[in-house]
């Protein structure tokens, strides 16, 4: 086989890896699209905190010491103690649910029946307060994540592919199990939609919400339910992305790139956002290992908006999504 | 008391159609424009001008432009930051090519500039509507920077990446670079922003901003009544995004001089303007004027406050800032949709009754 060939597998293969971990944000979009109509932009900065809460929390970081050492003149930093990861993922995941209680109880609440772009706005504004926080609560620089995630090139397959090929491939243990950890979070969270009494509620609310209040579901249960979903899945992106490249802001802007993800695929579709965020994922790799050197490279940045505008075009409602029915 | 109709009789029909019908709202304007042209420049020093008065001057431009799209025609950008950077890399290789001629030819020329590339980025809101048209003007934001970072064309093949404006002059008084004094740039940005608000203001009034609103309101019952959506959202995104070009090329030329495009203009500043058009009031005027106001002030006062009395370290102010300017366009979303400008209407609504409370 030429070698050309044989590089861009590895690359198709690398950018179906990348797209596993778009499609994990693109997921939290779909499901607050799907039960309250909003777009949410904050879900790549709740990626963020999440990942910055975990850290935090692990290193037995003081909140907001920053703050409380300028205003007493105290040197507080660290409580000097450190948690294992799987107690603190448990308490991050209670600061998630808290935050999604506040998201709702401050902002959601009183912007129902708004129009739509006053909804995205309104997360745009949460984004900003969200990073704001994060940055304040726990400091700005650069922080290491390991949960005890194998990380690395995978020995096994870099072995079978050089018997096979004469080359061996370079695939990241982490991200195989990305891929993994997706494909449980969405068998998991297809199978609480449909099958249990929460999940039932929550597609009812979907479907119509002045139909589900009168049937005796509560709106603002539901939602707290789906912010902190929300949540969940931004705790396992951030845990990824933040093991990936460290924790740092650009993690946020992750959020960005999960947006052409969704147009792609739908966005009130799970697995539109899952098939999205591999087309982008591998997309991006195979035109950057193709056309990026004759341009210039770091067409990584844009490929994904392009593709999208170009395919919306053609296709105004994605991939999966529902057909838009327009009427006066 | 203050703000009323009574006794102000209109004897022609230019007088019935004049952009302030009102006396009193008349003399504010003649005076505030007599302050900003007269009095300003010959108080001016450094400071003012760069701290405050150029980004709000600048700011305010751009503002008035993304209101045209957002708050006129409801065609949501987050393109701004890639347009005003069409503008300021038009305005650089027009300086840099035609040293000879007035900077103000090049500034209009780069407006019109912007002008094009937003024309042919705001195309598939033909097809594509609300956030997935959002979505698609990031694609113009992240490709136009990426463009003037990668092709060394556009910034004359310089080591550094950056474009440095050179020093040029408006009849013999210097603009750009270093040596320019406070009150030429103040009054070259000024005159700028004044032409802009007027000619928007009377865009809005009439046929073409009329257009737009319908479209804003419901595209489709707009285009049954006979509104050609085409021209309506295309000549919307060409206003908008000459406006935004003049501001990239002010922002550039006259206020920064030196520019790096990814930090100047990446998707922070595209947020920025938005934010102030959210915060000033969405489809008006005024409320660009008050949003950039805000959004300049902001860092300034949390700044002094914040390092200068309370002795905070800047890092933290910063943060802080993100915090404020994020739980502010919260509260303007819940309390008052409108934004300031519906604040100033309401101000207005009660003084004209002033002081009986109905």
């Amino acid at each position: 086989m030429p070698d050309q060939l044989i590089f861009a597998m590895e690359v198709f293969l690398n950018g179906l890896m990348a797209g596993v971990l778009y499609a994990l944000v693109a997921l939290g979009f779909v499901l607050i699209y799907k039960a309250s109509g909003i777009f949410n932009y904050a879900q790549g900065v709740m990626a963020l905190f999440a990942a910055m809460t975990l850290v935090g929390i692990m290193n037995g970081q003081v909140p907001f010491a920053h703050l409380i050492n300028a205003t007493f003149g105290t040197h507080a930093h660290k409580f000097g103690w450190n948690i294992p990861a799987f107690l603190a993922i448990l308490m991050t995941m209670a600061v998630m649910v808290l935050l999604a209680w506040a998201v709702q109880r401050f902002v959601m609440r009183h912007l129902v029946g708004q129009e739509p772009i006053i909804l995205f706005m309104a997360t745009i504004g949460l984004a900003y307060f969200l990073e704001g926080v994060a940055d304040l609560m726990w400091g700005s620089e650069i922080k290491k994540l390991d949960v005890g995630l194998p990380q690395g090139i995978n020995l096994w397959i870099d072995e079978t592919t050089f018997n096979i090929f004469g080359y061996g491939f370079f695939i990241d243990n982490l991200d195989l199990v990305a891929t993994v950890i997706a494909a449980l979070l969405v068998t998991a969270l297809v199978a609480f939609s449909q099958y249990t009494k929460q999940g039932r509620a929550m597609r009812a609310v979907a479907d119509d919400h002045q139909a589900a209040l009168s049937v005796g579901i509560s709106l603002n249960f539901i939602w707290i339910m789906v912010w902190s979903v929300a949540g969940f899945v931004a705790l396992v992106a951030g845990i990824m992305w933040g093991t990936k490249s460290g924790v740092q802001f650009s993690l946020s802007l992750i959020a960005l790139k999960a947006l052409p993800v969704l147009m792609l695929g739908g966005f009130t579709s799970i697995p539109g956002a899952i098939v999205g965020g591999l087309i982008i994922g591998v997309g991006e790799k195979l035109f950057e290992f193709a056309i990026g050197p004759l341009v210039g490279g770091a067409t990584e940045n844009w490929f994904a908006y392009v593709l999208a505008l170009i395919f919306l075009v053609f296709r105004p409602q994605g991939l999966f999504g529902e057909k838009i029915i327009e009427r006066v | 008391m203050f703000y009323r109709e009574a006794g102000d009789f209109k004897t022609s029909y230019t007088d019935d159609s004049q952009t302030f019908p009102i006396k009193f709202d008349r003399y504010r304007y003649y005076v505030v424009l007599a302050v900003a042209f007269g009095i300003i420049p010959f108080i001016i020093n450094d400071y003012w001008a760069n701290a405050l008065l150029l980004p709000f001057l600048i700011y305010a431009i751009a503002a008035i432009g993304l209101n045209i799209l957002v708050g006129y025609c409801g065609q949501v950008s987050l393109g701004t930051g890639g347009f005003m950077a069409v503008g300021a890399y038009a305005c650089y290789k027009l300086m840099t090519s035609f040293p000879d001629v007035s900077m103000f030819i090049h500034v209009i020329l780069a407006g019109g500039i912007t002008a094009i590339v937003g024309v042919l980025f705001g195309l598939p809101s033909l097809r594509i509507k609300g956030f997935y048209l959002a979505v698609a003007t990031l694609a113009a934001q992240f490709f136009l920077v990426w463009l003037f970072n990668r092709v060394p064309w556009f910034y004359n093949y310089s080591a550094s990446g950056q474009i440095n404006a050179p020093e040029r002059d408006v009849f013999g008084i210097i603009i750009t670079g270093p040596n320019a004094p406070a009150w030429a740039t103040y009054m070259f940005c000024l005159i700028f922003l004044a032409f802009s608000a007027l000619i928007a203001r009377n865009l809005t009034r009439g046929t073409t901003g009329r257009t737009w609103m319908a479209i804003r309101d419901m595209d489709i019952a707009a285009e049954i009544i006979g509104v050609n959506p085409l021209k309506a959202k295309m000549s919307a995104f060409a206003v908008s995004s000459f406006f935004i070009g003049i501001a990239g090329a002010l922002f550039f030329a006259v206020y920064l001089g030196a520019v790096e495009v990814g930090e100047v203009f990446g998707i922070q500043k595209s947020f920025l303007v938005l934010f102030m058009i959210i915060i000033g009031g969405l489809g008006s005027i005024f409320g660009s004027f008050a949003g950039a106001a805000f959004l300049v002030l902001l860092p300034v006062v949390l700044k002094v406050v914040g390092v200068d009395v309370l002795g905070w370290p800047t890092d933290i102010v910063a943060h802080l800032q993100l915090v404020i300017v994020g739980a502010l366009i919260i509260m303007f979303l819940i309390l008052e949709p409108h934004g300031l400008a519906q604040l100033w209407r309401v101000a207005k609504e009660k003084l004209r009754l002033w002081p009986f409370p109905h």
